[in-house]
């Protein structure tokens, strides 16, 4: 018997677990018939989860953050927390460029190359000391948290929808952007932009989306939760297979989801990123990571960086807010209903930006590698200083 | 949609219709209230002036009125989404939002209809395609090729209109 779960998803490549989780019959397995809903927006996106339209939905992980933490329109006093089952993709994000801002950056002199978070910050912020204007998708998104990270207060962020980030950087409302894929290459085949940073350069290891429900629909339906979480769990380990990706990029491209040519799509599924149009190919690693690493689960840890960045940014308290941003950060579920399939890490925190090569921990059963976990500028976040 | 809100009550109406620097337009105009396509991909530049201080330059505040779930809802199906300023009366949130959603309505009707219409044309052209192709093909007449087309159809449990698609792909390949 098979039983429907409605899940909504914004067309972005890092949806992939969700459609892959459909199309290569991972939901079917756990006898689930999952509807897929695209939205257009991700007010959009997270009304139709406040409403109960869909179970669950693709999300950024700072929105169920701001949501715990009363910021932002459709929650805010009334409406329902939202909180996190796993975590989707890992990175994923692309800053880009008008080729003006490219020109003058050179203009510098300063030497920046791709993936060298320190020397570009210095070329941008010299080629436009007076100010700038970055668009980013929603003002609680990750793109939001890394620009504030690594350029600081002296830029503008302002909120352009990810399919509309090529026509507003064509048309100068912004200079620059950080977005995720497949649009920062779209805007590369129209001519106008340039990338000139993954966001995996500035913090190797950023939680970009999950997936969320409403508080109390996973306590409430556990076996359907258990059953959506483990159908896209399988999806992402399918995503982690080298052999999959172009076949991947069919599936996204497909009208119903992405409706972007698939040759676009592979750039960010195989790490090769076309920087320029007339340019040549640049190999990234983990530039958007769906599995490997301990990539799915959901570190408490994550929430408190989120939250303490966010604290700071909306004058909150940077403490109370990271307590209360790992309530909705449920790795418990996550132990409860991947067991079976997943090697868990012994602990559900950790210390951000302490990993600098792949690290052996421990874990449940045999051990667990963990990715490379790097702040661009050397730092660490250690989420119980107390202790 | 605008004479109906007019007579809604006293209410000023303006029409954004261009989207690029919608949020500079709002800050200056500074509404008491915005109607916006659910699905407005603006709308999240909208969710970036909720955040914004100042009670002055907050110009949009919350997701229509919480206070009327039923409401909400109602507006959501329609695909309408409204932001309200704060402490605006709800009987004028409430008139605004009537007038609006029975306007949406009705555009709505019309525009799945105008869609369906689309549509029809749209394969009606194909059909025509792939007779041509048929005849000249097999030298058969135009009749011939239309029952040819639909007995595929049926043995296959296909549309007709997928057949002739089918049809002009193929042929446009062998050329």
């Amino acid at each position: 018997m098979m039983q429907v779960v409605d899940v909504g998803f914004m067309p972005l490549v890092d949806a992939a677990p969700l459609i892959v989780a459909r199309e290569m019959g991972f939901a079917a397995r756990e006898r689930l018939d999952l509807r897929l809903h695209r939205a257009a927006n991700w007010s959009m996106l997270r009304d139709l989860l406040d409403l109960g339209r869909v179970d669950a939905a693709h999300m950024l992980s700072p929105m169920p953050v701001a949501r715990a933490l009363g910021l932002g329109g459709g929650g805010g006093g009334g409406g329902p927390a939202v909180e996190t089952l796993m975590v989707l993709s890992m990175n994923g994000q692309v800053v880009g460029v008008s080729p003006l801002l490219a020109q003058d950056m050179q203009a510098t002199g300063l030497a920046f190359g791709f993936g060298d978070a320190s020397a570009t910050a210095q070329a941008l912020l010299a080629a436009r000391s007076a100010g700038l204007r970055i668009g980013v998708p929603f003002p609680f998104s990750m793109h939001a948290e890394l620009l504030n990270y690594w350029l600081g207060p002296q830029v503008t962020l302002t909120t352009v929808p990810p399919p509309d980030m090529a026509a507003a950087i064509g048309d100068g409302e912004i200079e620059a952007f950080c977005v995720g894929e497949p649009w920062g290459s779209k805007s590369v085949e129209m001519g106008v932009a340039q990338l000139i940073l993954p966001g995996s350069a500035i913090w190797s290891q950023a939680p970009e989306k999950v997936l969320a429900a409403r508080s109390g629909w996973a306590d409430d339906n556990p076996g359907l939760a258990g059953r959506l979480m483990r159908a896209v769990w399988r999806a992402a380990e399918w995503l982690a297979q080298d052999q999959n990706r172009h076949l991947a990029s069919e599936l996204l491209g497909a009208p119903d989801c992405l409706s972007v040519e698939p040759e676009i799509i592979d750039r960010a599924l195989t790490g090769r990123l076309l920087t320029q149009r007339r340019g040549t190919t640049i190999r990234s690693d983990a530039l958007l990571e769906f599995h490997d690493g301990a990539a799915n689960f959901p570190w408490r840890s994550q929430a408190a960086w989120i939250a303490t960045r966010m604290a700071r940014r909306f004058g909150l308290d940077p403490t109370a807010a990271a307590e209360t941003a790992q309530g909705v950060w449920r790795s418990d579920l996550y132990r409860q209903h991947l067991a079976e399939i997943a090697i868990l890490p012994a602990a559900s925190s950790k210390v951000e930006g302490a990993c600098p090569r792949p690290q052996t921990v421990g874990a449940t059963r045999s051990s667990l590698i963990l990715a490379r976990n790097r702040f661009f500028d050397g730092l660490v976040f250690d989420p119980s200083p107390e202790i | 949609m605008t004479d109906a809100l007019r007579q809604a009550g006293e209410t000023d109406v303006m029409v954004v219709r261009s989207d690029s620097r919608l949020a500079s337009r709002i800050a200056q105009m500074r509404p008491d209230m915005v109607l916006i396509d659910l699905a407005n991909p603006s709308r999240d530049t909208l969710e970036e002036l909720t955040l914004a201080s100042a009670p002055i330059d907050r110009p949009v505040a919350m997701f229509v009125d919480r206070s009327d779930p039923a409401l909400t809802r109602a507006a959501v199906e329609a695909g309408v989404s409204a932001y309200a300023v704060d402490g605006l009366r709800p009987d004028r949130i409430r008139a605004v939002l009537d007038a609006a959603l029975a306007r949406f309505h009705m555009f709505q009707k019309m525009r799945t209809e105008l869609e369906a219409t689309r549509a029809a044309l749209e394969q009606r052209k194909i059909i025509d395609r792939a007779k041509g192709v048929l005849m000249r093909a097999r030298g058969i007449t135009e009749d011939e090729a239309y029952a040819l087309m639909r007995r595929a159809a049926m043995e296959k449990g296909r549309k007709i209109a997928d057949v002739a698609a089918a049809i002009v792909t193929a042929s446009e390949l062998l050329q």
